[in-house]
């Protein structure tokens, strides 16, 4: 626990973060449900739903083919039973796979036209779908920043700002279901080249259904003029959401991507698979930061979304660059990888995750870094955190093919254990297939060190505020990483994740 | 991803092809008990296959086809045996089966040794026990078929138990005639409590071998162990350690590896009794078609015990090195101290590491910690060697000793260390 020395955790007695965490009731804030009518397929999984969900977005015939062609594969796939995951059999007949709001039957022409109750519900979580504000928890943060919206419904996008202003700097973002219908040809071009159709089970069958998600593309040369976000919401019922998302930053293009997640409590369990595929072309770069707050189940283990997701981005071309920053404090299951193919020279991915796991959950994530072109370099800074009865997994691939020269990794993954019912392990694979590549891998697991709770409780906190700020000290290096709006998000989750975990 | 159904199918079929034309050896009670119930286990299990997760950086079928490959002998004059000069209690297996002619007598004080034969044939002995039972607790959490394979076809080995500290040590010397062949040994190892005894083992023993080693350390017991594996350049074999330690128990295992087609070694400790320490360690120096794969399983099964796995691989000229380490700790270990650490040397583009460093914790109170590295000689250090006039190879030798050396240390007995040192150098000295 490098992070933690004592200088440093006297400066990290931030009064801010503390009031932050106190101003936040209830151990999920995000578990209410809107009342409103929903539009459903019908129950179950097979071709005439991929069929009628493709006729619901009016795709194009290739498009239902590609998903055709994915739902077949996916019928002769095995879920993968790798992880150290104990995942209940998921009847997927007993799923809906569309839902719409009644109101988004007809698509609102602008956000002025959009269902009251809807935006009601962003409102409620923080999330402004009006153009001139910004993020909630950031007032008076210095300067105001932009912040572009798609706000995700279930199967449907609600509703994007600032379109305007980002397509005068020729950046196109929409929902993935418009870019069908006003941009075939880069969909076309894009989709489903870093993430395949067959990739795994769980892409497999998004690739078969996927509803919405976002569409990101950054012209050549273009630094996006502002932040784009996305907010997943899962709300109906017996619903599972398959948000695709697609990112294409062209040459020397930058861009800034965040996104966030909530469900309602319910007792049932709800299923989440997801794919994220991004394309990163010469000297671009692409920041992408996800804070995974879905619901968790409750302290019993009831309910709780099953997050299945696969993360990918594909650094083409030389000197192409992404960094994932994800904060994974919700689902009652987390099976995510978010991953960096680092095909061009001199590119370079970064990952830095904080994996909360309280009560009855189970989290196995990690990231995989290929190392394919020449002096590609790589960083995995990895901080897992057990509470109650959960299980938490770091796992991982380094893989330096022969070509890779000259290519580095640094991988630390550090994991703390609060209580002794929890169990936290990893699993990194680390494959070196050249010499002038560098690979160094550390992990360590400890305790919550009784000399800095001591140390804050003597100065006065209680011991959930003390281990709340210890623990704070420790994701530190991962918690810099993330945009601001994110950070003091974060900060809170952090802390909300824990309560009820000591004593 | 290979459906599961299909993998478990490959599996049993590959058993079936091996053991079609094979039956299971006679002998005592016990021990047809013992062998009948390790075949059961391969027979359920089957063996390892290519696309097992297990054997993910390593191919097993060279250990699994029905017809074993052969070997070509290393001329005798080559060099001179490990551990020569050391006063020792020499038991000589040729070809995988005792000579007595060529062994010492079976007579030391402290120590009660006899063969896997003459104890199969009785109906009792302490063994019973402890054959294929540390083997079949070995099965989880992974299946180490390979293992259960021995313990049903295995006629060979000895049976040691320690019940105080005999003065010098044991020493297994394998020696092996022909470029065909195959052995099955299979050791057992009782150390009573507070004993301690050195077990050394050296020598190639066929072209294609499986051996087992069973070792019980009772409280306060320790064994040390050290073993020297090569040069016998075109042999394929896999090693098994089980060990289970008991309160206060110390083991220490070092193995010193060179070349060799296909070298397993896989070792699964329990730390069973509070205070006991487990010590894996290896030194690997790979040239050429050489695959090498250390595979280590410490469980702490109770509190305030300490392990330590030190594993260091130079590799040269399309040398594959693999690690496959994982520390389990339970909820009761309580006050865990766990220390992994593997790294590797690669001294030109050709060669290759694989390594798979695991943690799994369910105690909270607990110090554990891993780390693994790979890379080519640091030019720095080369150029500072270079500056004080060293030559190129003199000082990369220098380095590449120096990376070893960690590995070593954990070799209590210094004469002992330093005659494995030499060894190891020489060995880097040689092209093949």
């Amino acid at each position: 626990m490098a992070a933690l020395d004592e200088t440093q955790l006297r400066e990290g007695v931030d009064r801010e973060t503390v009031e932050t965490v106190q101003s936040m009731a209830g151990t999920y804030k995000h578990g209410w449900e809107t009342e409103i009518e929903m539009e459903f397929a019908p129950k179950g999984l097979n071709e005439d739903i991929v069929r009628l969900i493709s006729e619901k977005n009016n795709e194009p015939e290739w498009l239902l083919e590609w998903r055709l062609a994915a739902y077949r594969r996916w019928l002769t796939m095995e879920s993968p039973d790798w992880a150290m995951l104990d995942i209940p059999m998921i009847d997927y007949q007993e799923q809906y796979y569309y839902a719409k709001p009644k109101s988004m039957v007809e698509k609102p022409k602008s956000l002025d036209e959009v269902d009251p109750k809807l935006l009601e519900t962003y409102a409620k979580l923080g999330i402004p779908l009006k153009e001139q504000a910004i993020l909630a928890g950031v007032e008076g943060a210095g300067e105001e920043r932009k912040v572009a919206v798609d706000a995700v419904f279930d199967s449907v996008s609600v509703g994007t700002t600032f379109k305007k202003e980002l397509a005068a700097a020729g950046v196109i973002f929409c929902s993935i279901s418009e870019a069908v219908q006003d941009h075939p040809e880069l969909v076309k071009k894009y989709l489903g080249t870093v993430v395949p159709q067959n990739d795994n089970y769980f892409a497999a069958l998004n690739s078969a259904v996927f509803s919405d998600g976002s569409f990101v593309y950054i012209p050549k040369g273009v630094r996006c003029p502002m932040e784009l976000s996305t907010y997943f919401r899962i709300n109906a019922e017996n619903t599972g959401q398959f948000e695709r998302t697609l990112i294409v930053a062209e040459k020397g293009s930058y861009v800034s991507y965040l996104e966030g997640c909530t469900a309602p409590k319910r007792d049932e369990n709800q299923l989440h698979a997801a794919v994220v595929e991004i394309v990163v072309l010469e000297d671009a770069e692409v920041k992408y930061s996800t804070v995974q707050n879905w619901f968790p189940g409750d302290e019993n283990g009831k309910g709780g979304i099953y997050n299945f997701v696969t993360k990918r981005a594909d650094c083409r071309e030389d000197r192409a660059k992404c960094m994932w920053t994800q904060v994974e404090t919700g689902s009652a299951i987390t099976w995510k990888y978010p991953s960096c193919i680092l095909r061009g020279d001199d590119s370079q991915g970064e990952f830095y995750s904080i994996a909360i796991a309280n009560n009855w959950q189970q989290a196995d994530t990690g990231t995989k870094m290929v190392h394919l072109g020449r002096n590609t370099r790589s960083r995995i800074v990895s901080k897992g955190i057990s509470a109650g009865h959960a299980q938490n997994t770091y796992r991982g691939l380094v893989s330096m093919h022969p070509k890779a020269k000259d290519s580095r990794n640094y991988t630390q993954c550090d994991s703390l254990l609060i209580g002794d019912q929890c169990g936290a392990h990893t699993v990194p694979y680390i494959e070196v297939r050249n010499a002038s590549s560098r690979v160094e891998h550390e992990a360590t697991t400890s305790k919550v060190d009784d000399d800095q709770l001591f140390y804050c409780r003597q100065r006065g906190m209680d011991e959930e505020e003390a281990v709340a700020l210890v623990v704070n000290g420790f994701c530190k290096e991962v918690l810099q990483e993330l945009p601001m709006e994110f950070a003091m998000e974060a900060q809170a989750l952090v802390a909300i994740s824990l309560e009820g975990s000591v004593g | 991803m290979i459906p599961r159904a299909k993998l478990k199918s490959q599996k049993l079929e590959a058993a079936e092809a091996l053991l079609a034309a094979r039956a299971l050896p006679g002998g005592g009670a016990w021990i047809t008990r013992a062998r009948e119930a390790a075949h059961a286990r391969v027979m359920d299990m089957g063996l390892p296959v290519k696309r097992d997760e297990y054997w993910r950086y390593t191919d097993p079928r060279r250990l699994t086809d029905a017809e074993p490959q052969g070997a070509a002998l290393l001329d005798p004059q080559d060099e001179s045996p490990v551990f020569d000069g050391f006063d020792r209690v020499k038991l000589v297996f040729v070809d995988g089966v005792l000579n007595e002619a060529e062994s010492d007598p079976l007579a030391l004080e402290g120590v009660e040794i006899c063969t896997l034969a003459q104890a199969a044939a009785t109906d009792l002995h302490w063994a019973r026990d402890l054959y294929g039972t540390l083997e079949a607790r070995g099965q989880k959490p992974v299946e180490r078929s390979l293992a259960s394979l021995n313990t049903a076809y295995a006629t060979e080995g000895v049976l040691i138990r320690v019940t105080g500290r005999p003065a010098k040590p044991l020493s297994l010397i394998y020696h092996r005639s022909g470029e065909a062949g195959e052995a099955m040994v299979h050791h057992v190892i009782r150390v009573e409590p507070g004993a301690e005894a050195t077990v050394l083992e050296n020598g190639p023993m066929a072209a294609r071998f499986n051996q087992v080693m069973e070792v019980d350390v009772a409280q306060g017991g320790t064994l040390h162990h050290i073993r020297a594996q090569g040069r016998d350049h075109e042999r394929a074999g896999v090693a098994h350690l089980f060990a289970q330690l008991g309160e206060g128990a110390n083991l220490k295992s070092f193995t010193l590896t060179a070349n060799g087609a296909l070298i397993r070694n896989e070792a699964v400790i329990w730390l069973d009794g509070a205070r006991g320490s487990a010590h894996i360690a290896g030194a690997t120096v790979g040239d050429g078609a050489f695959h090498h794969d250390d595979t280590v399983f410490i469980n702490h099964a109770a509190p305030q015990c300490e392990s330590r796995q030190v594993f260091k691989k130079v590799l040269r000229h399309g040398a594959v090195g693999v690690f496959q380490g994982k520390i389990l700790v339970d909820q009761v270990a309580q006050l865990t101290d766990g220390y992994q650490i593997s790294q590797s040397l690669l001294l030109d583009e050709d060669a290759q590491f694989l390594a798979k460093p695991e943690l799994e914790i369910y105690a909270d109170d607990v110090k554990c910690s891993h780390g693994s590295t790979s890379g080519e000689i640091d030019p720095n250090q080369l150029f500072y060697l270079r500056a004080r006039g060293l030559r190129e190879d003199q000082a990369k030798l220098l380095l590449v000793l120096a990376f070893l050396a960690e590995a070593l240390e954990e070799i209590a007995d210094p004469a002992l260390a330093e005659d494995l040192r030499e060894r190891m150098e020489s060995w880097l000295k040689r092209r093949v």
